[in-house]
């Protein structure tokens, strides 16, 4: 039984603290999910290598909503290389591969963990993520 | 509603007790009679119908051709040959659109189609008339989904050929007047086809009745085997068609240089056929009978004003369509506010209840409601009181589960 309307969840979709627009980025890009009609559009501002602030609109289901805010959580401050790492690992949790310390390294992202059981929603969880990758990699 | 309970019919619910399967429109369980039928021929009646010349294949063959018999009386068809056998209504469909379609749609000609069509009435339209050069238009409902014979008259033109509507829109649930709208049609000119796909397993559905040109249905959402599927035609039309595959057993004649085709309905029904999956629509066909349309009905309508009752006052839930659960046949189609369908979907699968998120192949209706997506519960006879109690209990908790305090 799916387990991924945990408190991290929900609180990040009623509560995101990224969801807004960012004038001073220096990329943004749209990601859709057709089968739940999710839009978010991810703005970065990164420098040196470095990703100095993030944040995110749009809209959609729960999941692809809190995904995103809690990938911004994890990657702001953190260069693009450990950004891509991050996306590899938290792919490697969706396709319910990673062990307890790459859950560990993934924070609150970890709480979709078990979204793996749940194919239809996967590319809510990843829509974050994917267009993250999309940006920096 | 009577006590007699359905469910121990139903072996899905002997391995999943606790299962509130509310999304019969999707398709349907199946009771141990369909199951039995289907194992029956495949262990005492299989091998390949209409070919072989000895005793079993003739058993095969009298096994698939009696369960055409049935849907002809099933459907009041005048005869067994305007029953074709295809997958599903999709396919159906489809065969009157590459088969009837390519052969009678010209540069110009106008294709009509209600806006709330199932996908599956819609694209082999939408993909005819860009190959052709014909329009596409659409028929607009109201907000509660109905088409009034009124609007078909000035929808319809000199130049409009076919006319595409559900019986029963998979949306909305709300029943079209099609015998009605045949009417019109044919003083047009017109000929019409009928998507029975959310109908025919749940109420009395009478081609000849009705005067439709062409009907389609699936037989998984009736009880029966998946890859089921049913094309009624008048024969005249089916007749003057050409075959829409082509391969074995629909020949009559082959040459290097051409070939003759069989007769009605197997031109239309090349390559090897799926006789267990006709034994099991047979075996739906009279399970469906014994119980009857009567008791089917009332059952289904006492359960859908049941869960229209309880969503009433939920101030953040909203039906689409009818106030009226008589309106809806089981399909009871709604949003929650703040909340997002797949969300909801999600949620009550937790408490084991399964319903239908999204846009229910219906994205042309979605966009003119202007809705992204919606949830569906839909009903069959074999539900009960029960699973309704449990769907309105979980889904009063929606929004306080997805962090919402009221």
């Amino acid at each position: 039984m799916n387990n991924f309307y945990n408190e991290i969840l929900t609180d990040h979709n009623m509560h995101p603290v990224h969801k807004h627009g960012l004038p001073c980025c220096s990329c943004s890009r749209d990601g859709v999910n057709p089968s739940c009609g999710d839009e978010i559009t991810l703005n970065l501002l990164i420098e040196n290598g470095v990703i100095e602030k993030g944040s995110f609109t749009g809209s959609g289901c729960a999941v692809s909503q809190a995904s995103a805010d809690i990938m911004l959580d994890l990657v702001i401050g953190k260069s693009t290389d450990e950004a891509l790492k991050l996306h590899g690992l938290f792919m490697k949790m969706i396709r319910g591969e990673a062990d307890e310390a790459e859950l560990g390294e993934l924070e609150e992202a970890g709480a979709l963990a078990d979204i793996a059981h749940m194919p239809a929603r996967v590319k809510c969880a990843v829509l974050g993520w994917r267009t993250l990758n999309e940006m920096i990699s | 509603m009577s006590e007699h309970s359905y469910k121990a019919d139903f072996p899905v619910f002997e391995k999943y007790p606790g299962l509130v399967y509310l999304d019969n429109s999707a398709t349907s369980q199946k009771p141990r009679q369909v199951i039995d039928a289907v194992v029956q021929y495949y262990r005492e009646e299989n091998a390949n119908p209409l070919r072989g010349l000895y005793e079993l294949a003739v058993k095969a063959t009298d096994t698939y051709e009696n369960a055409r018999i049935a849907v002809r009386d099933f459907i009041g068809a005048a005869s067994e040959h305007e029953i074709v056998f295809t997958r599903n209504a999709s396919e159906s469909l489809n065969l009157i659109a590459y088969s009837w379609g390519r052969a009678n749609i010209r540069e110009g000609d106008e294709i009509l189609v209600t806006i709330s069509e199932h996908h599956s009435n819609f694209l082999p339209w939408q993909v005819l008339a860009k190959e052709k050069g014909a329009r596409l238009k659409f028929l607009k409902c109201t907000g509660t989904g109905e088409y009034t014979p009124d609007a078909l008259k000035k929808a319809l033109t000199p130049r409009t050929r076919l006319f595409c509507a559900a019986q029963i829109s998979n949306v909305f649930g709300r029943l079209n007047p099609i015998k009605t709208f045949a009417e019109i049609c044919h003083d047009n000119g017109t000929l019409i086809v009928c998507d029975g796909a959310q109908s025919v397993p749940h109420i009395p559905v009478n081609v000849r009745e009705l005067g439709v040109d062409f009907l389609a249905f699936s037989g998984h959402k009736m009880l029966a085997p998946m890859g089921t599927g049913v094309l009624y035609g008048r024969e005249e039309l089916l007749e003057n068609m050409p075959p829409f595959l082509y391969g074995g057993e629909m020949i009559e004649y082959v040459t290097l240089c051409g070939a003759t085709f069989a007769e009605l309905p197997h031109k239309f029904e090349a390559g090897t056929v799926n006789a267990g999956g006709a034994a099991g629509l047979h075996a739906a066909i009279d399970y469906i009978s014994a119980i009857g349309f009567e008791e089917i009905e009332k059952r289904e309508n006492a359960l859908t004003a049941k869960l229209m009752n309880g969503m009433k006052d939920m101030p953040h839930v909203h039906v689409i369509g009818s106030d009226d659960p008589a309106e809806h046949h089981g399909i009871v189609t709604f949003t929650v506010d703040d909340v997002h369908p797949h969300d909801i979907a999600a949620i009550l699968d937790e408490s084991g209840i399964a319903v239908r998120a999204g846009h229910h192949c219906a994205q042309p209706l979605h966009k003119f409601l202007n809705l992204q997506s919606t949830v569906r519960a839909s009903a069959a006879f074999y539900n009960d009181e029960n699973d309704i109690d449990k769907f309105i209990e979980c889904l009063e908790t929606i929004r306080k589960r997805m962090g919402y305090n009221e």
